[in-house]
């Protein structure tokens, strides 16, 4: 079932990719932003024939026991450091066969920040034709919920119960240091520009880099209802820029935040995570200043003064 | 036909490379590498030879070489890597997957020991660490040898009933970095060997998952069947080596390489280049008059349980050589056949060449000397205590 809202009030089309990407009877959580991401992807695949590899994650559960699949597409379960690697050869071996087949990798951020970054960054600099998507959800929700380095300061994790006191690495910055063709962000609460950028990393060749912030209501203790929500708070706060890159050179934010401390405050408060640390806006404020203010001068937009 | 000097290094890329343009009508090949000494020249000759529909990825670790054989192997493409010591090491997890998966990629292996403390030499314990996961496993004794198994390597992973990786394992510069005379066959005889890769679970169009979760009873049916395919694969090789022969009008040695045998009292097993060494000595001790034979395990995995039984059976003294050490326990070898030996036998183990010490023909003089001193069999003897 199309989820509506998520699509903007758009109902299921001829358009669409017939077979769902993400079967239904799925194991993933109610509100699981993968879930949602998988949606958007299915009518963006549309008719292109598609692989999907996949690490060791959450998705990699998903695709269900033996010898059913969760997933409607041909899927390589791969070990959690190698979905860039395996995904290197499949895309190779589809390019000596002259055959158009999109290889996807759908990895978590354990699998893309921590352990399969080297993996990756050696596919990103090989500039492999495979489209890497990153569902970020902050955290090793597979094994429980224990700190990554995509984990936002101030967030309690299972393993760093006085909440993490690291900021958040920087993976955006470190792809478009890549210059590969494509690495963008996507706000699963901005259907629209999210379906542009997937098409748009869909036709490209070469390595392109999705970043996908997708709540995890389980492991950042949150209302499943108001993931999407939650993401579009993150985004009007400034915490999570959605912006694009192009060859690692223009960078382009599709959507402007209001910067409002009530927004930080809402995204902070509705997820129990982040209570327990006694995080408030104001101490992630200098932190989202400055990424901003660096991503005001990449894109060649006048550095606003700095108000006192 | 054609001789050419090829250190083991060479031939087996040199094989590698024959057997990849053979899969050209097929879904080519792909192939993940990274150096390590003392396999690095392996990789580097196979990064410059110009292969029809084929790609050699160069990645960034081992690990990653095994995951690109993964991925290409899935996607129905013929695979191959190099590697050795840590570098298989931190290949195994991928080893693991790949077995697991059933995906037939040869891989070739100079062995050397393991480090920290670094050392580059000779030593059998990196392919051994693999032993256990199903990977089909071959040692081998010359350079010939090397090149010849790789071409079957191929043929036989890729063999319906098999259907899993197969490992070629040289000692580390005693063969890889030995250049000898080996004979090259042209790339029609390859062809001729060689079908096309098909590999049945490939990603295609159709929905299906490779590598997801399974529940225990049916690990247990999947184990059940890789070990059932991985016991029938010595059958498979027989008629491999029959087609081998067939093609090529060169012999290729099977699963074990029995040397003097039929009435030797006493026999000295091994793996690898020791046991040219060991067929040496055998010649000069059978010139006294003494009673020796020598057994090279060239398929260690599936390990010829039967057919070594035939060879040592009525054979009253083994020396077991071992460039290896289960520490703690003794060489893997050795524990592997005191179940095999007869049960009244004195099987003796000494532990030759770890490090990739040199092992000579003096030096099996004295482990002969030792065996024929004892009543019974004691612990694994360390050459230095000889």
């Amino acid at each position: 079932m199309m989820n509506e809202p998520l699509l903007g009030g758009m109902a299921q089309t001829v358009l669409d990719r017939g077979e769902p990407l993400l079967r239904p009877g799925n194991t993933n959580c109610g509100g699981c932003g993968m879930s949602n991401l998988m949606q958007m992807l299915r009518r963006a695949v549309a008719d292109r024939p598609v692989q999907l590899i996949i690490p060791a994650c959450c998705g990699a559960i998903a695709a269900g026991s033996f010898p059913q699949s969760g997933y409607g597409a041909p899927t390589l379960l791969t070990t959690f450091a190698s979905a860039a690697a395996a995904a290197s050869g499949a895309a190779n071996v589809a390019q000596l066969n002259g055959e158009e087949t999109r290889v996807i990798c759908l990895a978590g951020d354990g699998g893309t920040y921590d352990i399969g970054f080297a993996t990756m960054s050696a596919a990103a600099e090989r500039n492999e034709d495979i489209l890497y998507i990153c569902y970020d959800n902050e955290i090793y929700g597979n094994t429980g919920g224990q700190r990554s380095s995509a984990t936002p300061a101030g967030a309690v994790t299972s393993n760093t119960p006085g909440g993490k006191k690291e900021e958040k690495k920087d993976l955006m910055a470190i792809m478009a240091a890549h210059r590969i063709p494509y690495a963008a962000s996507l706000s699963l609460a901005h259907a629209d520009d999210t379906m542009r950028k997937l098409r748009h990393a869909l036709d490209l060749k070469g390595f392109r880099f999705l970043h996908v912030l997708s709540p995890c209501p389980t492991g950042w203790k949150s209302e499943p209802a108001l993931g999407i929500e939650l993401v579009r708070l993150a985004v009007r706060s400034g915490i999570f820029p959605v912006f694009e890159v192009f060859d690692g050179q223009r960078h382009q934010i599709n959507i402007e935040p209001d910067f409002s401390d009530e927004a930080l405050e809402m995204y902070l408060s509705l997820q129990r995570r982040f209570q327990r640390s006694g995080l408030k806006a104001a101490d992630l404020r200098p932190a989202i200043d400055r990424h901003w203010q660096n991503l005001r001068v990449l894109s060649g937009r006048i550095v606003p003064a700095k108000r006192v | 036909m054609k001789g050419e000097l090829l250190s083991a290094n060479h031939a087996a890329a040199l094989a590698a490379t024959l057997a990849a343009r053979a899969n050209r009508f097929g879904r080519g090949f792909c192939s993940g590498v990274y150096p390590i000494t003392p396999s690095t020249e392996c990789m580097e000759f196979l990064c410059n030879q110009t292969i029809e529909k084929g790609k050699v990825v160069r990645v960034e670790s081992e690990h990653s070489a095994m995951g690109v054989c993964i991925g290409a192997a899935a996607a129905g493409a013929r695979s191959f890597t190099a590697t050795a010591s840590n570098g298989l090491a931190y290949m195994a997890e991928n080893c693991v997957a790949a077995a697991s998966l059933r995906l037939p990629i040869v891989l070739t292996v100079a062995n050397r020991t393991l480090g920290p403390p670094w050392n580059i030499w000779a030593d059998h314990g990196d392919a051994l660490m693999l032993r256990d996961l199903g990977l089909i496993q071959f040692y081998c004794a010359d350079n010939q040898e090397v090149f010849d198994t790789v071409l079957a390597a191929f043929r036989l992973a890729e063999d319906p009933r098999v259907l899993m990786p197969v490992m070629v394992c040289m000692e580390g510069f005693i063969l890889s970095h030995t250049v000898a005379q080996t004979d090259v066959p042209s790339q029609e005889e390859v062809d001729a060997f060689l079908p096309p890769t098909r590999v049945p679970q490939q990603l295609g169009t159709t929905p299906h998952s490779l590598g997801q979760i399974e529940l225990p009873r049916q690990t247990e049916a999947h184990r059940k069947q890789h070990h059932e395919a991985m016991r029938g694969a010595q059958a498979v090789l027989d008629e491999v080596c029959a087609e081998f022969e067939r093609t090529f009008q060169r012999e290729l040695p099977g699963a074990v390489v029995p040397y003097s045998m039929e009435d030797a009292e006493t026999v000295i097993v091994s793996l690898g280049t020791m046991g040219l060494t060991a067929e040496r000595v055998v010649n000069r001790l059978r010139e006294r008059g003494q009673k020796v034979g020598a057994l090279r395990v060239r398929l260690f995995r599936p390990l010829p349980v039967q057919e070594l039984r035939r060879q040592l059976a009525g054979k009253r003294r083994l020396a077991v050589l071992d460039r290896d050490l289960s520490v703690g326990l003794g060489g893997i070898l050795w524990c592997e056949l005191r179940g095999i030996a007869d049960p009244g036998a004195l099987v003796q183990n000494y532990l030759t060449g770890l490090g990739g010490g040199d092992v000579c023909p003096e030096h099996l003089e004295r482990i002969l000397e030792d065996l024929c001193s004892r009543s019974e069999a004691g612990d694994p003897v360390f050459l230095e205590d000889l």
